[in-house]
């Protein structure tokens, strides 16, 4: 699914809850099950800074999509990780940047998630769109 | 509180505008951030409002009707701050921007004259403004720091203190009450083995100064610094007392305007304390607005607030004491009311999201106490503080709130 595709479908899905405590409901849920970080990059290296909670972040190239792991030890940012990933797990460094990431308050996470700064979707969301930088930039580079 | 208390909070809290917003959608804020910094009754904004509108010029300057006014409201707030903390003289009040501001410039003055190998001693509870200044000065000096441990209840031992007083001991620099522990530690003890010993004891009241009633001359020590916002001031601006001879023997720390007596190119003579620490234009408002807070908070019987906030740490304590798989850091019976805790398996961050959906402001973290938690094998904590504002009804919410998040996020 593109990154455009994934948004629309989280948005109906979000549109569905009436009340705060059944849209964090289901970003807990999200994060309990979480597919599990690869130990190996749990260093300091991929830890994201500027969080509360420690925050890992591993992308990576398959192919010509880009992949994450993530992890966290707060599992409202493990749910939060989880909504990210379908936006952009999977998906072409182009589609990433071509991605704006205003998609966190349409729906309307930044409103309820007024510790976004604090929790690291916000870094989470900076590192993501670096890395699909420089991915684009090698690419673009290696074709010319 | 005893039957006989006439402290009503509806009355107190009603001179804070902040109080009476709602956040999230209409939701009534219940602020439990007090120890992060405290909110501002109508009065304080009154007098910077005032000030900017009919007085606002340079101090200590201009030879004209407003800046002879400016200085005389600046200098009464000299006189306001050195009566509340109990100065023996106006002098032996510097204006800082803040607790973090005095103890650098106490750590950047006092061991001028330092010789390698000698000690400053540190208790585990500091907050990072109290660690890392004296650690930048220790490396500059070859200096050593030693630290007190805190035990498992929050408190320190004062055994501990003096056996960690060494002749080598120049500075002892250490919390009045933890921001992160509640607990109030005996300062006027401690003094008087620093005193023995003779080494300086310089004590971080940012947290003390809302909460108990300071007065430097029975705490015994040798300096005392604060910051204004913790006392319903305004931000930016922050207090550092010291006994006059012991800050008349400092060097200057700053260099520029008022700090001076005469300046040639070939050499600058420097200005009388309190002036010689204060250099460039100061926070003349800060100063206005502190001194406010402090006739603000003067016109409230003492015994009566503390009793009050008392009430509301015991009540709280009692109700979360007895939720499962939650522990409470620091159960010091001489406390403020600042409750620090964890609960099993959820991380603070999560807590603290949750409550703020509700609309009940906690703070998570580590409180810039890196190595207080570190000392309880954890990362973060969650903490409540409460204010002579706060009620039972906010106490009871945060209560439930906190038992609701936890249900949520099992
Ligand atoms: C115990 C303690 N010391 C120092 C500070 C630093 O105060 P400021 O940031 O106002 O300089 C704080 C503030 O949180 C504190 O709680």
């Amino acid at each position: 699914m593109s990154p455009s595709a994934a948004i629309n479908q989280l948005a109906d899905d979000f549109a569905l809850f009436s009340d705060w405590e059944d849209k964090y409901a289901y970003i807990i849920d999200l994060g309990k099950h979480l597919r599990p970080y690869p130990e190996q990059y749990r260093t300091d290296e991929f830890k994201v800074r500027g969080c509360q909670s420690q925050v890992w972040l591993h992308p990576h190239v398959e192919g010509n999509t880009v992949h994450f792991d993530a992890d966290s030890d707060a599992v409202i940012v493990r749910g939060l990780i989880a909504l990210l990933m379908r936006v952009y797990d999977g998906a072409t460094a182009k589609e990433i940047l071509d991605t704006p990431t205003d998609f966190v308050r349409t729906l309307g996470l930044a409103d309820h998630l007024s510790q976004n700064r604090a929790n690291g979707l916000a870094a989470m969301l900076k590192q993501i769109h670096l890395y699909a930088l420089a991915v684009q930039s090698r690419l673009e580079s290696a074709s010319s | 509180m005893t039957t006989t208390s006439t402290y009503d909070v509806h009355t107190v809290r009603a001179a804070f505008p902040i109080l009476q917003r709602t956040v999230h959608g209409g939701k009534p804020l219940v602020y439990l951030d007090h120890a992060a910094t405290a909110q501002k009754p109508q009065a304080v904004l009154d007098a910077i409002g005032h000030y900017y509108r009919t007085t606002n010029s340079n101090v200590h300057r201009g030879a004209h009707a407003l800046s002879a006014e400016a200085t005389a409201a600046f200098e009464d707030a000299r006189a306001v701050i050195a009566g509340y903390v109990g100065a023996a003289r106006n002098e032996e009040i510097v204006f800082t921007s803040g607790t973090t501001d005095g103890l650098n410039l106490l750590a950047a003055t006092v061991l001028t004259s330092a010789q390698p190998g000698d000690e400053i001693l540190l208790t585990e509870m500091e907050h990072h403004a109290n660690i890392v200044p004296w650690q930048m000065v220790a490396q500059q000096r070859g200096l050593a720091i030693r630290v007190v441990p805190v035990r498992d209840d929050g408190t320190i031992s004062v055994d501990d203190v003096a056996s960690l007083l060494t002749e080598r001991t120049k500075v002892f620099a250490c919390a009045h009450v933890s921001n992160v522990l509640g607990t109030i530690n005996p300062i006027a003890e401690w003094s008087a083995l620093c005193q023995a010993n003779g080494t300086r004891c310089i004590v971080d009241g940012a947290q003390a100064i809302q909460h108990c009633s300071v007065d430097v001359q029975a705490l015994g020590c040798d300096a005392y610094v604060f910051s204004a916002h913790k006392l319903f001031g305004p931000t930016g601006f922050g207090v550092l007392w010291a006994r006059y001879d012991f800050l008349d023997a400092l060097p200057p720390y700053r260099g520029g305007g008022a700090m001076i007596d005469r300046v040639t190119f070939s050499g600058t003579t420097f200005n009388a304390i309190p002036m010689r620490f204060e250099a460039g234009t100061p926070h003349i408002e800060g100063a206005i607005g502190t001194a406010a807070a402090i006739r603000w908070l003067q016109e409230i019987d003492t015994t009566e607030r503390i009793a009050h906030e008392d009430d509301l740490l015991r009540h709280t304590t009692a109700a979360m004491t007895a939720m499962d798989g939650l522990t409470i850091l620091g159960t010091a019976s001489h406390k403020v009311g600042i409750i620090s805790f964890v609960v099993d398996g959820i991380h603070a961050s999560d807590i603290g999201t949750l409550l703020d959906n509700m609309g009940i402001a906690i703070r998570a973290g580590h409180h810039c106490t890196q190595p207080l938690h570190q000392r309880f094998g954890i990362d973060a904590s969650a903490r409540a503080s409460f204010a002579l504002t706060s009620t039972r009804e906010e106490a009871d919410m945060f209560v439930e709130g906190l038992a609701k998040a936890i249900r949520m996020l099992r």
